[in-house]
């Protein structure tokens, strides 16, 4: 029994290094250059944003907010459009990464379950891919006060 | 006694059932491929004028199968029993057709093996006796697959290389207790084979050990050769798992090269189509079985197939619990010339 | 001259989503993760700082920006609230934007229908 278990997963991992050798490689390069030219890119416009911002008269976090929501808007628009899927066929992480990939992650899911319902549909599905982001990153902000709060102060 | 049975998977039919009609429906990507001519209907819109992508995986599935009994000269009533699957939870696709086309209906859940599946059943049914007109139909939608199995349609992701994209179609085939062929001959029945792949984006490489396997079997419990085949078309292994399915093959001793081909393989073009590793899904083989298979065989241009059907037994559960993927495959050879 | 930092840094962090993507098994989503937490994680021990004020929006944008709002509100929630602040102050400070993305996700929900992909 254990020897054939032990003969079992012998053939398996044979098998996965033989399709490994068989699997087509990604282009590092291409792939590389189109999340640094569009990731980059998102970057800069929100940097204009911000400056544009911060010139009439916002401290640098309100202005870094307005960003935010200014990016998000867009990156939800272009969702709704069916062009940001688009974008993201290439542009991969460049497009991902950013917080208009945020957007996309909490808007492409609303778009999609809208035939099941506004509750359960849009409601229930909209944080099914970026809620995990917010479960983390909220629990990780609340480590850092707690910490900051007994050790630091 | 077991009569009909030779060796230990196959099924020799004793008085092989005649495929009298098949249907065929594709979506507007598939319609614009190399074999978009052998399609009987070209979708322009996917939505096909449904309110969602499932309803109208159905109402594409239900139409093709119409057709198909249309073709055949036959009405509804006339059709003993409906063998048919899909991807979808509960077999939604299927289930809902049937709703609507009053058939006595067996629901298959075989992944994207069902169309071998359903026609070696059918078949069965028939030499058994117990029926004198079966449809064996199946459908698959990309939309519909793409929300229950991956992701959101707008999402910005990439797919991997070795991702295959999922056919928008459906087939259906007549079988008859008599008819002027092709015939279904033999049906080979496959196992659940199991190799440890885990990537849910490398379906071909977790199925090719399945259709090796099949197909070995097929070879020794029938005593055919590649050779006697005009064509072996798996349903959807597309490029890489092809290539894998060829060498296990090949080290078991049959060199199947020659006349192999892949469903998936044949109704995209990659180049122009970005399919990546090439098409999957129930319609896959569907379509290109009761499309471009069948209507060679009518014309003579092929006369004897064996196809192979191939299925990925994973569900977005088993997925996200880290298992490996289980697959099937399921061959049936149809011929236009029987040997008595 | 800040438009190229941004651009430089904002790049940057999306190449190294992107080899995670590609050499790794990490999907999207596990990336988003580690980005957020590792934005945290860097803003806590005082090694994101510097890059946002190198970087600009290229440090802001990108999902380790997100984290870096979320740890400064924590610390500064602390500093005007004490324990209390540990739990409302990071939440707060990126409330402009969680709030902006479900209002802009449902409106997109409400107006747009998912096309096929070709």
């Amino acid at each position: 029994m254990q020897n054939k278990k032990i003969q079992r997963i012998n053939k398996q991992m044979e098998y996965n290094a033989y399709v490994k050798q068989k699997i087509p490689k990604p282009n590092y390069i291409k792939n590389c250059f189109w999340a640094f030219i569009v990731g980059g890119g998102i970057s800069a416009v929100g940097q204009g944003i911000h400056n544009i911002f911060k010139e009439t008269g916002f401290n640098r976090e309100d202005a870094a907010t307005i960003t935010a929501i200014i990016l998000i808007f867009f990156g939800a628009f272009l969702t709704g459009l069916g062009v940001y899927d688009r974008i993201g066929k290439s542009a991969g992480a460049g497009s991902i990464v950013p917080i208009t990939g945020f957007a996309n992650s909490i808007v492409s899911p609303a778009m999609e379950f809208k035939r099941e319902g506004f509750i359960f549909g849009v409601g229930g599905k909209m944080f099914a891919l970026a809620g995990p982001v917010l479960v983390y990153g909220f629990s990780s902000s609340v480590i850092v006060g707690l910490l900051y709060y007994f050790f630091r102060r | 006694m077991a009569r009909k049975k030779i060796g230990k998977q196959t099924v020799k039919l004793q008085q092989p059932p005649s495929i009298v009609s098949t249907a065929s429906t594709v979506g507007p990507k598939e319609g614009k491929g190399p074999l978009s001519h052998y399609f009987d209907i070209i979708l322009t819109d996917d939505l096909y004028g449904e309110n969602s992508w499932e309803l109208a995986e159905s109402k594409m599935l239900r139409e093709t199968i119409r057709a198909a009994i249309q073709r055949a000269d036959k009405n509804i009533v006339d059709i003993e029993y409906l063998l048919s699957g899909d991807l979808l939870n509960q077999l939604m696709a299927a289930s809902f057709a049937a709703r609507d086309l009053d058939i006595p209906f067996f629901g298959l859940y075989g992944a994207c093996s069902t169309m071998s599946e359903s026609l070696s059943l059918g078949a069965m049914l028939i030499d058994g006796g117990y029926a004198n007109h079966v449809a064996a139909a199946t459908s698959s939608h990309f939309s519909s697959a793409e929300r229950q199995f991956r992701f959101p349609l707008e999402l910005g992701n990439q797919r991997p290389l070795t991702a295959q994209w999922t056919v928008t179609g459906a087939g259906a085939a007549i079988l008859a207790a008599r008819g002027d062929g092709p015939y279904i001959s033999h049906v080979t029945t496959g196992k659940v084979i199991d190799l440890g792949i885990k990537d849910a984006n490398n379906m071909g490489a977790a199925m090719a050990p399945a259709a090796a396997n099949t197909m070995v079997a097929h070879f020794e419990d029938t005593g055919f050769m590649p050779e006697d085949y005009d064509l072996i078309a798996t349903g959807d292994l597309g490029a890489i798992g092809k290539e894998i399915a060829e060498e296990i093959v090949f080290d078991k001793g049959y060199n199947i090269s020659k006349v192999f081909n892949d469903c998936g393989l044949l109704i995209f073009d990659n180049r122009v189509q970005d399919t990546h590793a090439g098409g999957s899904g129930c319609g896959c083989s569907a379509s290109v079985f009761c499309g471009y298979i069948y209507k060679e065989m009518m014309e003579g241009r092929l006369n004897k197939v064996l196809l192979i059907s191939t299925g990925a037994l994973l569900s977005s559960t088993s997925a996200l619990q880290g298992q490996s993927i289980p697959c099937i495959a399921h061959a049936v050879t149809i011929t236009n010339i029987l040997k008595h | 001259m800040d438009y190229l930092r941004a651009f430089l840094v904002g790049g940057i962090i999306c190449v190294i989503g992107q080899l995670l993507m590609d050499g790794t098994k990490l999907t999207p989503a596990h990336v988003l993760v580690l980005f957020v937490t590792l934005g945290v994680f860097l803003t806590a021990i005082g090694v994101y700082d510097p890059i946002v004020d190198f970087g600009g929006a290229g440090a802001t944008v990108p999902l380790p920006g997100f984290g870096y709002a979320l740890a400064k509100g924590a610390i500064k929630g602390v500093k005007t609230s004490g324990l209390l602040g540990a739990f409302t102050g990071g939440v707060s400070a990126t409330s402009g934007g969680v709030a902006a993305a479900i209002v802009f996700g449902y409106a997109m929900a409400v107006l747009f229908t998912p096309k096929s992909k070709q």
